[in-house]
């Protein structure tokens, strides 16, 4: 097991949004995170990759194998395509940008700059830092933003190899994106008022 | 068991808040007015400095407070940073203006006691310039808890401020003081020393100093209730909102 | 680290802004004090030396909202504190690219301004000699101050009121060596005490602003 979560509870901005969440994460699987907007896709996303806190339960996840695709890209408008790529596999220690390159259509793109990209070009290229990372987990926001078909398509070829090679991938994402693959739908683990008190810091409990 | 920390549960410390204030307040402002009155019109004029030297009443108890709320806050940062009581945040918070004034007071006490003593209402005498520079730290201070909306955040990142500015507050004051030896008068108040101020003067701005303290601890404990009730406020908003 | 530091040196010189503006910015205050307290070249060398302090700090002030404000709102921030690379390397590291783009070239620039504030002889040495010491201190402190307030919508005018009292030792310790130069007094002292505070800013202030940050992107 890649990544096991047990009744996890996390927090957006001090108020609980999901408790009791418990899923796991095989080598080779992809796992869709499905939900209304506002439930928390985010939220979760960000606990396991550790910039939050979790309110209460487990992850275990090895967090050496784990990279984060955020909602942004984080890519610097005056680099170019192969200059934002390379700084991340430094970062990330690894040297070859060419297969990420080649699987997101980007190599006649490459000597270009960011902000010259198109809203779905830059979408490719930070997905593509993903695999310039070389990790076995990764977890995704809402990757197909913005992407044609086509572009679907290739992400959805990138992350089928990935799992094949065995990787695992944890997607965030409402549409369907045309491989088999599980879905974990948030919204019975909506917080509640009852289930959100347990995890009050005990603060505005002493008044309530 | 009882100990100190259960004053950390905001509930206990607005039960004993709520008992204490009247009296904190009461001895307060009897300490004072005894204080000053006594200092103001029953004690001589100083054979060198007339009458002036009776802003010494206001001018030392604040000038004091004004430090001590700065290491009261840095102690209550401590705590919140070290066991996350809620209280002790809001306190660190609920000191600062109170600190500020403290501060304000000091230095315009000062001012008017420097007109005629040196014939300038400023002059950058390392302990004036070291007040201004606590009065700027207590600005910044205000300013970044004003500025953000997460009450938990803003007393993790006030409380790192404080302490960092705390390191670099004493860098500061040694650093005056290297840069220009002053024309300000020695400490008015210590144990040791042989030329203290004389008992005529000291018993009122002993009461004077010790109203200053109380009139700290009242405002203090009535800004930290306000506190916590606005962070009650929010509490219940955010529960209704999950739709208890 | 490497490649964080060329990125973010690369980023200075080619969004063009970052890298001139502080160098154009001391420039232009240095053309405006003699217009202000006239020509006399004795009251320029007089106040030489703190102007030339004050206007490398000012500059070094106006740039420090862009250590990490462009990183969180393109959300690269978020990317590197999940990244394999210790988040207080991360700030020092910043924090060094700043000194390079702003504090180094300051530096360097200053002895010709000097000229232009009558700066007196022996002062050029001493001039070099204590900004080179003293701007990594201010480059530091910037960062913790940048790191404190990234999260804000108008962090800038908030991030000056933060920083500028802690600016003060490094100031009075620079600008004292620097006058003591010129003068030809011991200048030892302050000059130690200059490096101390740049040594202890460098050694504790990453720290601090790693803190800062990993409290301001949860």
């Amino acid at each position: 097991m890649e990544l096991k979560v047990s009744d996890l509870a996390c927090a957006r901005g001090g108020i609980p949004v999901l408790t009791g969440v418990s899923f796991g994460l095989a080598s080779g699987q992809a796992l869709l995170l499905r939900g209304p907007n506002g439930i928390g896709k985010t939220t979760l996303l960000r606990t396991l990759a550790g910039l939050q806190p979790a309110l209460a339960g487990e992850i275990s996840l090895d967090r050496e194998a784990f990279a984060y695709a955020a909602h942004a890209d984080g890519l610097k408008a005056t680099l170019t395509v192969a200059e934002n790529l390379w700084f991340w596999a430094r970062i990330y220690g690894t040297r070859d940008i060419a297969p990420a390159l080649a699987a997101f259509n980007l190599e006649d793109l490459s000597e270009r700059q960011a902000h010259n990209l198109s809203a779905g070009q830059k979408r490719r290229l930070g997905l593509a830092r993903l695999l310039v990372t070389g990790r076995r987990i990764w977890a995704l926001d809402e990757p197909t933003v913005s992407l044609d078909a086509a572009s679907v398509g290739l992400f959805a070829q990138a992350v089928k190899a990935h799992c094949a090679s065995g990787g695992a991938a944890l997607i965030a994402t409402h549409i369907d994106l045309g491989f088999e693959a599980e879905v974990l739908d948030l919204t019975p683990f909506r917080a509640t008022a009852d289930s959100a008190r347990a995890f009050d810091d005990g603060f505005s409990e002493a008044f309530l | 068991m009882s100990s100190l920390w259960e004053y950390a549960n905001p509930k206990k410390f607005m039960q004993t808040s709520a008992w204490m204030l009247p009296g904190v307040s009461i001895a307060a402002g009897v300490c004072l007015i005894v204080g000053l009155v006594w200092g103001f019109f029953f004690t001589p004029d100083d054979f060198r400095q007339g009458s002036t030297v009776k802003i010494i009443y206001l001018h030392v108890p604040s000038a004091l407070m004004a430090i001590n709320a700065w290491l009261m806050m840095l102690v209550a940062s401590l705590i919140w940073i070290v066991r996350r009581h809620h209280v002790s945040a809001l306190a660190a918070r609920a000191a600062a203006p109170v600190g500020l004034v403290m501060t304000l007071i000091a230095l315009l006490t000062g001012a008017i006691w420097g007109q005629p003593m040196w014939g300038t209402y400023w002059a950058w005498d390392p302990r004036l310039t070291s007040f201004l520079i606590l009065f700027l730290f207590y600005l910044g201070y205000i300013a970044l808890w004003a500025a953000i909306d997460n009450p938990d955040t803003a007393a993790d990142l006030t409380g790192v401020l404080c302490l960092v500015g705390s390191i670099f507050a004493l860098l500061s004051r040694y650093a005056v003081n290297f840069w220009n030896q002053g024309l300000h008068q020695g400490a008015s108040l210590s144990l040791d020393k042989e030329e203290n101020i004389s008992n005529v003067f000291f018993f009122p701005l002993l009461i004077c100093i010790l109203g200053f303290v109380l009139l700290f601890v009242a405002l203090v404990l009535l800004r930290t209730r306000t506190e916590i009730r606005s962070r009650r406020l929010k509490a219940l908003l955010a529960r209704e909102r999950l739709g208890a | 680290m490497i490649a964080l530091l060329l990125r973010d040196l690369r980023l200075a010189i080619r969004s063009g802004g970052g890298f001139g503006l502080g160098l154009a910015f001391f420039l232009i205050l240095t053309v405006l004090v003699p217009f202000g307290v006239g020509p006399e070249s004795q009251v320029l060398g007089r106040i030489a030396p703190g102007i030339l302090w004050v206007g490398a700090l000012l500059a070094c002030l106006l740039s420090l909202d862009r250590i990490f404000a462009l990183d969180y709102e393109d959300g690269s921030l978020d990317l590197l504190a999940t990244a394999p690379l210790p988040l207080e390397g991360m700030t020092a590291v910043k924090a060094l690219a700043h000194w390079l783009t702003t504090g180094l070239p300051l530096t360097l620039v200053a002895p010709l301004l000097g000229v232009l504030l009558s700066l007196p002889a022996p002062g050029y040495q001493w001039l070099l000699i204590t900004l080179a010491v003293g701007t990594p201190a201010l480059s530091f402190i910037g960062a913790f101050g940048a790191a404190l307030t990234v999260g804000l919508k108008r962090g800038g005018l908030l991030l000056s009121l933060l920083v500028l009292p802690l600016y003060v030792p490094t100031l009075i310790f620079g600008a004292e060596t620097l006058r003591r130069g010129i003068e030809g007094q011991a200048t030892t002292t302050p000059l130690l005490l200059l490096a101390g505070i740049t040594l202890g800013a460098i050694a504790i202030l990453p720290f601090a602003a790693a803190a800062a940050i990993r409290i301001n992107i949860r």
